[in-house]
């Protein structure tokens, strides 16, 4: 997975073709952190159809405030630089609920 | 498959992990299931100095990582999965998983409570926009901003303390004209500069654009609606019991927790509960892991009875 920072964020993200998803975690986010092995899973079996980026939101905390998030785990969809959907919380952001937001956007 | 444990224990948080280190180092064959997070809600909160022998970093996801490591030691298998059905229909057990089948002599149930919604409009449009119900999460997005606690008890009042070292500014919202929270905290929270208190209040809607601006607040008392100005809230006005799986299986009170005797035995034989999720009167770290070494006890007891030896 593609780790995002300021600097890439903009290319990798907003002027990419095609759908991004962004994982934005944190380091003293433990749902984000026990969800990570199913995110990597989602992201090896989806890696030909949607690019999937992760943020670590407490290195980069203005950069996720920029995308109005703040709360963890967020997982976001974006296309042609606009965010097309979003889940946010523990209890939302399950593997199942990750999946499906992959499946409704490529 | 064809494996059959003693013990298959739902939930990994504290009670679950005690149970799976009374009943691995009492020899018995030992799995437990978990379908979120490892260290249940121990493991988000930061402020963990209740619990004996914690003193130094008394952190929650240390604290239960190392319960984690210890169940492990004496031979605790560990499965990420969710438990979606049962069947009980003789004395081995199976419990249906969502990718496999496990098969168990005794179950303990350890599946603990989890955060209750405050209902408020704008709850759910600005989750993780401001509204969280997870400070160690979340407190980094509100360095130097201003947030709102809702809640009155330890949780509430703990994790306000906790926000002070992140935020400018914490206000605590609450219903009643006192805190429920023990009073060392609620004597540490109030001699905390940064944080303020709105007794006798309720959040009435939490509005902002694309994420929080602010809070309605009404005072209970007189009815008075004020608006507050805020970047966060961070809400903590109670749990509720994750038994929803087990209902029509176990009793439960009105409220769903369930109900267990002074071992931790159900109305079902072979399925025993422990920690938040039954009908205990203080739901705290400590109680959990004290639930869990019972349910082990006595569900080697009937396995014992049940199964010979």
């Amino acid at each position: 997975m593609l780790e995002l920072n300021k600097e890439n964020f903009e290319q990798e993200v907003m002027q990419a073709e095609g759908p991004v998803i962004v994982d934005f975690w944190g380091t003293k986010c433990e749902p984000c952190k026990a969800l990570m092995p199913e995110v990597e899973r989602l992201a090896e079996q989806y890696k030909d159809k949607i690019k999937f980026c992760k943020l670590n939101t407490t290195e980069n905390r203005r950069l996720a405030i920029s995308q109005k998030v703040m709360g963890l785990p967020t997982f976001i969809v974006y296309k042609n630089g606009a965010k097309v959907k979003e889940i946010s919380g523990a209890d939302n952001c399950t593997p199942e609920a990750i999946e499906n937001l992959i499946k409704e956007n490529i | 498959m064809d494996k059959v444990y003693d013990v298959a224990i739902i939930g990994g948080g504290p009670a679950g992990l005690s149970a799976g280190l009374y009943a691995s180092r009492g020899r018995l064959d030992t799995v437990i299931i978990e379908k979120g997070r490892w260290g249940g809600q121990a493991a988000t909160t930061e402020e963990l100095e209740n619990y004996p022998g914690s003193i130094e970093h008394p952190t929650g996801p240390k604290l239960t990582e190392r319960m984690r490591e210890q169940a492990e030691a004496f031979g605790t298998e560990f499965i990420s999965d969710e438990v979606v059905g049962f069947d009980l229909s003789d004395k081995i057990k199976v419990l249906k998983l969502k990718e496999r089948e496990i098969k168990t002599k005794a179950i303990i149930i350890a599946t603990g409570a989890q955060h209750v919604n405050l209902g408020a409009p704008g709850e759910d449009t600005f989750r993780g926009k401001g509204v969280s119900y997870c400070a160690t999460c979340d407190a980094d997005f509100f360095t130097e901003l201003e947030v709102v606690v809702v809640g009155g008890g330890d949780a509430a009042v703990e994790e306000a303390i906790y926000l002070t070292k992140f935020a400018e500014k914490v206000t605590i919202v609450h219903r009643r004209n006192e805190f429920r929270a023990a009073k060392s905290i609620v004597e540490k929270a109030l001699a905390n500069d940064k944080i303020h208190v709105m007794w006798d209040s309720v959040v009435e809607e939490i509005y902002g654009d694309g994420i929080v601006e602010g809070v309605k607040l009404k005072n209970v008392k007189t009815g008075e609606i004020t608006d507050y100005r805020t970047d966060g809230v961070f809400i903590f006005v109670g749990t509720r019991p994750v038994s929803e799986f087990v209902k029509g299986i176990v009793d439960m009170d009105p409220k769903g927790y369930i109900i267990t005797d002074s071992e931790m035995k159900t109305s079902v034989e072979g399925i025993f509960a422990a920690g938040d999720v039954r009908n205990t009167p203080l739901r705290q770290v400590i109680t959990a892991a004290a639930d869990g070494a019972i349910a082990a006890i006595s569900a080697e007891k009937y396995i014992d009875k049940t199964f010979g030896q």
